[in-house]
C-alpha cells in the first residue's frame, strides 16, 4: 500500500521517448523545482545557500552541476535540481525576504535536442529560437500551442522545456506534430 | 501577430503571451461606501473606449507576469509607447508627439 504521506503523482508521460533523424524527445527523470519569489536581498541570500547566484537580467539562467537557476520574472525565479532531492535544496527556516515553493510535482520536462529541435519547438511557439536571440543558457516563460512552458536552452540544439504535469499529453503530442515537421 | 516590447524583460515579445487588461490609470478611490450609486458605476463600469489612442493595461501572462502599461492606437493597433506600471501618465502633448 502506497505511503499515504508521499505523494505519487502520476506522469502521464513518464518515460516516453520519440527519435526521427533530425529530432529526439525525451521525458525527463524526474527533478527537484522550486518556485521562488524574493526581493533582490532574498535572492542573493538563497544564491548563497545553493552556490549559485541567481540571475538579475532578463532571460537569463544560471547552472552548477545538476543545479539551474532560471530567472522567470523580476522577482521570479525557476530552481531545478536534476540530481539533489527536493529535501537539500528547500530552505530550512522562515525568512521574510523570499518565498519558495515546492514545484517539483507540478511540472514535467521534455528534452528536445538534434538538429530539428528549434524547428521542432518552433511549430507551436511564436518565440524566435534562433541562436541569435535565444542563444545557450537563455530560460524564459513563454507559451506553446495553448499551453504555459518554461523553455531552456541547454545547448547549441538542446532545450528543456518545462510544461505543467496534467499538460504533458497535449505538449507531447504537439512535439512529435512538430517533430514531423522539422523531419524534411 | 504583433510585437509587443515588454518594459521589464526589455524586448520584443509575441503578442500570444500578453493579455490585455483595461484601461489603464483608474484610480481605485479609498471612500467607497461614501460614493453614490453614480458616482460608483462612473468608477467602475464606465470606460473611454476610444476610436484612437487608447491608455491600456497589458499584463506579460506568460512571459515575466508583470501588469504595465501601454498606448495603443485602436484602429491600427500600433503601440506607441509602453512604460512599468505606477509610471506618470504621458501628458497629453506628449501622446499627441508619439501620434506624429
Amino acid at each position: 500500500m502506497a505511503n499515504a504521506n508521499v505523494a505519487t503523482p502520476n506522469n502521464p508521460t513518464s518515460g516516453n521517448r520519440f527519435a526521427n533523424s533530425s529530432v529526439t524527445i525525451e521525458a525527463a527523470a524526474p527533478a527537484a523545482r522550486i518556485s521562488f519569489r524574493a526581493t533582490p536581498k532574498g535572492a542573493k541570500d538563497f544564491g548563497k545557500t545553493l552556490g549559485i547566484d541567481l540571475p538579475t537580467k532578463p532571460g537569463l539562467s544560471a547552472s552548477n552541476s545538476s543545479l539551474s537557476a532560471l530567472w522567470i520574472g523580476p522577482d521570479e525565479w525557476l530552481i531545478i535540481d536534476t540530481k539533489n532531492s527536493i529535501n537539500s535544496l528547500m530552505p530550512r527556516r522562515e525568512n521574510a525576504n523570499f518565498c519558495a515553493t515546492d514545484v517539483s510535482h507540478r511540472n514535467v520536462a521534455f528534452i528536445i535536442s538534434g538538429d530539428g529541435a528549434e524547428n521542432t519547438l518552433c511549430a507551436s511557439c511564436p518565440r524566435d529560437l534562433s541562436p541569435a536571440a535565444f542563444p545557450v543558457g537563455t530560460a524564459s516563460r513563454t507559451i506553446f500551442g495553448k499551453a504555459e512552458v518554461v523553455l531552456l536552452r541547454i545547448g547549441k540544439t538542446s532545450f528543456r522545456l518545462e510544461c505543467w504535469r496534467s499538460f504533458s499529453p497535449y505538449v507531447w503530442d504537439l512535439l512529435i506534430d512538430g517533430a514531423q515537421d522539422a523531419h524534411i | 501577430m504583433l510585437v509587443i516590447h515588454c518594459p521589464y524583460c526589455q524586448a520584443e515579445r509575441p503578442e500570444l503571451e500578453f493579455a490585455n487588461a483595461g484601461e489603464a490609470h483608474i484610480v481605485r478611490p479609498n471612500n467607497m461606501s461614501d460614493m453614490t450609486d453614480a458616482e460608483f458605476e462612473k468608477m467602475f463600469f464606465v470606460r473611454e473606449n476610444p476610436k484612437g489612442v487608447n491608455l491600456e493595461r497589458w499584463r506579460h501572462i506568460h512571459g515575466c507576469g508583470r501588469f504595465f502599461n501601454a498606448i495603443r492606437h485602436t484602429v491600427s493597433d500600433k503601440f506607441l509607447k509602453v512604460y512599468k506600471a505606477g509610471a506618470p501618465r504621458p501628458s497629453d502633448a506628449e501622446i499627441a508627439e508619439l501620434m506624429k
